[in-house]
């Protein structure tokens, strides 16, 4: 049925067009060649002009419109230092591009209309000229060097490792398909070892339960950060290609399997901090549901979100976690009441390789020192981040592998 | 008008019957052994004005198939909460029917149309159907040749494509889907069955169709180069020669360069795939299991696919740059301004193109500072693409502009070229690209600068010798439709993708409901979804213009009707096998005396005035 009224449609399509072409051929043979030709050089110069006046109204005009949706202007300022003068940079660039933009499409469209064929004109022979085209060299070569100078300080400021002696904190991430394990390295400061092919549901991250390191590693269902310290992120994936992407600090850095990377930032903003922001412009002073009147506000609900941003597969697009900015204070009392995934899962099961001896753990946490109901709390908290993973993509074919 | 065209048309074959020079082709009377049945002259022709027909139509099926996909991904971005059930007809189990009967696209099938949608546009349309078609029919043609060096493996490309092309169409129909991890086929995920249904079957016809469209691509190149080189007509030095002809021979040598490492970046693939090596593959725990692989880098392969991947872009761009020139240049009644410039130009961007590939792996995990090298040159590449903008502008100055359809989409070509250039500096600066990475916003630069463009240059193309391919017009009023409605229809798709890849929406997202930062588009990509509809249904208005055209179109009546000066508007109005009935024409002077001594053009072949000679200095 569907198909028929497809096929219906295209048919006529086709007649209208060819008899519009025919009418207009036939209108040629009556008027002449020449005559239509000129008629056609009068009216369509101006078509180009009309349209890059609009073209040009219109892309400033949405611009302005689509201003405090956009990261870098309005409430979304960066949230890390580095971000800011990324921003800047990306503001030099539209600067300079959005000058040569308006100039060569006004220039474009202004030369054909101005130099349209007429009756009895004559083209000037130009074929070229030396100094002039030195000149548009040279131009674009200055503003480029600019850019790059700009652009590699700033690259060469965000790629620092961090300095050893400052104070800052570590966490790793690592992706799979299709969701994120956020390890935190407990009192100690390390991560413990990691060999992938210990890796099965209950380690999902393939943790050497014989390293000492491993006993105090948490996992994670969401990022949280203290607000003003550098942060370094390892990254890892499992499986295939990930990229770990938080738009409104300006992070993104691939998950590689076998290769380590890292990205270290400084969050200057805290997650109320920016919802305050945002609260000021009538965007986000909306309804989250606009239907619902008790629903709350955009600016309200608004959160730090980690985003896959690299194809690993069908599920790619619904690798979110949440990322929390909060006072040090409070990070402090919420990695307290974090507990060591061998602690949880691990400890005194079979897969624990000091099962039944006794052991010392420097625990950050008071809580995961409890019996073995803790444990039954904790390990749900587990599934539920894997429930997450599953549910968050109304997918039935995600398929997470942990277990 | 009528009796100076007459009056011209005789001084040409006077001319090449006074200077040309008789190489004897048409000596030997025995029927002609390259068109004498249908077989031969239609199927498996070695003319090369055949076979630039045969790419042409062959691009536009692929065009139309890829269009078509990037309808279906776009109905889902735009409309994800309505009923798709309306598709099961046409594309089965993957539509998705929930207990009330709602269809939506499965995410698998999605992946496969995007990036079956890239691959054919990227390399069967822009590549094959761009380059194919214009180098095979101009090459010959504006250099004085009666075909090209070896016809027969220009016949070997055109079916070598066709066969790349039927492997990949066979592939869409597969049960477990066709490929589905992107156009540019990383692994992991690309090399892992494990990783997505499309990576089993669907990759391997994918490896399979690409390899035979490289060989495609060499044999038509090592075609292109030695043709150009070595058979021009007497007196064509490298200096007359047309921009298009510089164009095809600077493409055509990247081409022949960068493919073969595609190629063997594949064959790396291939074995980690079947033979269990770990080129690519290292430490990987997926589907419960973990792989034996250990020591191989996923990043080795982006290096591998880039060194072409981004020549790649250039593959399709410089034929457009080619064709924009010629066009421009003759619609104007102008030389093209600055044609040495032009040239150098041609050949920077050539040269340059194999020193920026890690722009597209800024935040891919390589060393930062290997990064610093590929900002710095991707940035010095701009600068020749400036000089070319800037000389097409002064081409226009002090012009006697056509508004055919041709030159409307050469003067769009210049509009899109600009604009999405000019992103691409965003984009070149490595700081700023750790943002825009992998957002909307490169979707919106590479589909303005490549897509849309090298699509104006290809209808510029098609438009301008349209008259030579077939003897008669396209409908020029239907070209001007089809120009305004693209021109501005594809702003409108394109343009508020920057306005989503700076507020930081990922590309390749099925949907954006599970973000909060991405759900704020809904309208946007409504607005999108409704334009690329609209404008695929433009495009049908040149489909069916250039059939009827074949056929029914105006004759042609003259030999030269544009009054161009090139070699090509020196044949008979439909060129017979080796394109000149009697002698070669020689060649005298460039390929730009327009509007020159009071004259409205002079051909090549006319020899320089003793006025001329004087002052000549080309
Ligand atoms: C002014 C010159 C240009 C510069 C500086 C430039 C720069 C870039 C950069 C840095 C990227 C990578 C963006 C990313 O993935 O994060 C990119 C992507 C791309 N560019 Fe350009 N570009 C320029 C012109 C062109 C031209 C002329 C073409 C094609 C004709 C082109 C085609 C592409 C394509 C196809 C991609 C995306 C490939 C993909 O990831 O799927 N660019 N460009
Ligand atoms: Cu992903
Ligand atoms: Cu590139």
């Amino acid at each position: 049925m569907i198909a028929l009224l497809v096929l219906l449609c295209l048919i006529l399509l086709v007649i209208v067009v060819i008899q519009i072409g025919r009418i207009s051929e036939v209108a040629g043979m009556i008027r002449g060649e020449e005559d239509i030709e000129r008629d056609s050089n009068y009216w369509n110069s101006r078509l180009g002009l009309v349209f890059m006046v609009l073209f040009l109204l219109a892309s400033v005009g949405s611009a302005i419109y689509y201003k405090n949706y956009m990261l870098g202007y309005g409430p979304h300022e960066a949230a890390s230092i580095h971000g800011l003068a990324m921003d800047q940079l990306f503001n030099m660039t539209l600067f300079f591009t959005g000058i040569v933009f308006i100039i060569t499409q006004i220039i474009l469209f202004w030369f054909a209309y101005k130099y349209r064929g007429v009756k009895g004109q004559r083209a000037l022979h130009i074929s070229h000229d030396n100094k002039l085209e030195v000149i548009w060299t040279a131009i674009p070569a200055v503003v480029m060097a600019i850019l790059v100078v700009f652009g590699l300080n700033t690259w060469n400021e965000i790629m620092q490792d961090i300095d050893p002696d400052g104070d800052h904190i570590e966490i790793e991430m690592t992706a799979y398909q299709f969701g994120w394990i956020a390890r935190y390295p407990g009192a100690d400061g390390v991560f413990g070892a990691r060999d992938y092919q210990q890796i099965t549901g209950r380690n999902p991250l393939g943790q050497v339960w014989e390293d000492p390191a491993n006993h105090d590693d948490m996992h994670t269902n969401e990022i949280v950060l203290p607000v003003n310290r550098q942060v370094k992120f390892r990254l890892t994936a499992r499986d295939v290609l990930h990229s770990f992407f938080l738009p409104h600090f300006r992070v993104k850095m691939d998950c590689v399997p076998g290769t380590p990377t890292f990205f270290v930032f400084t969050p200057t903003k805290t997650t109320e901090e920016y919802r305050r922001e945002l609260s000021k412009y009538a965007e986000y002073q909306v309804r989250e549901d606009p239907n619902d009147p008790t629903s709350p506000m955009l600016w309200e609900t608004f959160n730090y979100e980690l985003a896959c941003a690299e194809l690993c597969g069908t599920g790619h697009f619904s690798m979110r976690m949440i990322v929390r900015v909060v006072e040090e204070a409070e990070y402090k009392a919420w990695l307290e009441n974090q507990s060591s995934y061998y602690l949880t899962s691990i400890r005194n099961t079979d897969f624990d390789p000091f099962k039944g001896m006794e052991i010392e753990i420097d625990e950050l946490s008071e809580a995961s020192e409890g019996g073995d109901e803790e444990e039954e709390t904790d390990l749900s908290d587990y599934d539920e981040l894997e429930a997450e993973a599953e549910g968050s993509g109304s997918l039935s074919e995600v398929n997470t592998n942990i277990d | 008008m009528a009796q100076t065209q007459v009056a011209v048309q005789d001084v040409t074959d006077q001319l090449i019957e006074k200077y040309g020079y008789d190489d004897h082709f048409h000596d030997h009377h025995d029927g002609d052994k390259y068109q004498s049945n249908f077989i031969t002259h239609y199927v498996f022709s070695m003319d090369h004005k055949m076979i630039a027909k045969q790419f042409l139509i062959t691009g536009m099926f692929w065009a139309f198939i890829g269009g078509l996909l990037s309808l279906v991904f776009r109905l889902q971005l735009g409309f994800p909460a309505e009923d798709m059930a309306w598709l099961k007809p046409f594309f089965g189990k993957w539509i998705v029917l929930n207990d009330a009967g709602v269809g939506t696209l499965s995410p698998e099938f999605y992946y496969a149309m995007v990036t079956m949608h890239g691959t054919i546009l990227v390399f069967f349309v822009l590549t094959a159907g761009l380059s194919g078609t214009f180098s095979n029919l101009l090459i010959p043609l504006q250099i004085g040749a009666r075909d090209m060096a070896s016809p027969f493996l220009n016949m070997l490309s055109y079916w070598f494509f066709f066969l790349a092309g039927a492997v990949l169409f066979f592939s869409l129909f597969l049960s477990t889907g066709a490929f589905s991890g992107g156009w540019v086929a990383y692994p992991p995920l690309s090399a892992l069955p494990q990783a997505a249904s499309g990576s089993g079957a669907g990759m391997t016809l994918w490896l399979l169709s690409l390899t035979l469209f490289v060989v495609s691509v060499l044999l038509g190149g090592i075609n292109y180069v030695s043709t150009i080189l070595n058979m021009r007509t007497k007196g064509l030095s490298m200096w007359r020669l047309p921009l298009t002809i510089w164009a095809f021979l600077v493409t055509a040598i990247i081409g022949l360069l960068s493919f073969p490492v595609l190629v063997s970046g594949f064959l790396l693939l291939f074995f980690d795939r079947s033979v269990g090596t770990s080129f690519y593959l290292s430490e990987i725990y997926i589907g419960g299991q973990a792989l034996d692989h250990v020591g191989g880098s996923p990043i080795l392969y982006q290096h591998l696919f880039w060194f072409l991947g981004h020549p790649e872009v250039y593959i399709i761009i410089l034929p457009a740059m080619g064709i924009v020139s010629e066009v421009l240049a003759i619609h104007s009644r102008k030389p093209i301004f600055g044609y040495k410039a032009m040239v150098f130009s041609i050949l920077a961007i050539g040269f340059l193109s194999f020193l920026v590939w890690a722009h597209h792996m800024f935040v891919s995990g390589i060393n930062p500072y290997m990064a610093m090298i590929f900002v710095l040159f991707t940035l010095i590449i701009a600068v020749p693409s400036a000089v070319k903008v800037f000389n097409w502008l002064a081409t226009l100055y002090g012009g006697s502009i056509r508004f055919n359809s041709a030159n409307l989409f050469a003067i769009g070509f210049v509009s899109m070229f600009i604009s999405g250039g000019l992103t691409g500096i965003f984009l070149g600066n490595s700081a700023i690209d750790i943002q825009l990475h992998d957002t909307y916003f490169v979707v919106a630069h590479f589909h303005i600068v490549m897509g849309v463009a090298a699509f104006f240059g290809l209808f510029a193309g098609v438009y301008h010798w349209f008259p030579k391919m077939y003897g008669r017009f396209m409908n020029e009023f239907l070209g001007k439709v089809h120009f305004w409605f693209t021109l501005i229809g594809a702003y409108l798709i394109f343009w508020p993708m920057h306005y989503l890849g700076i507020a930081g929406v990922p590309r390749r997202y099925y949907s954006f409901d599970n973000f909060e930062s991405f759900a704020h588009f809904g309208g946007m990509n409504q607005f999108i979804t409704i334009a690329a509809v609209l404008v695929f249904i433009v495009q049908l208005i040149f489909v069916i213009n250039f059939f009827y055209s074949i056929w029914y179109g105006r004759k042609v009546k003259v030999k030269n009707p544009w009054g161009a000066t090139t070699l090509e508007w020196t044949t008979p109005i439909k060129p017979g096998h080796g394109n000149w009935p009697g002698k070669i024409p020689t060649i005298h002077r460039w390929s730009y005396d327009y509007s020159k001594d009071g004259r409205d053009f002079i051909s090549q072949i006319e020899p320089l005035s003793e006025e001329e000679k004087k002052t000549a200095h080309h």
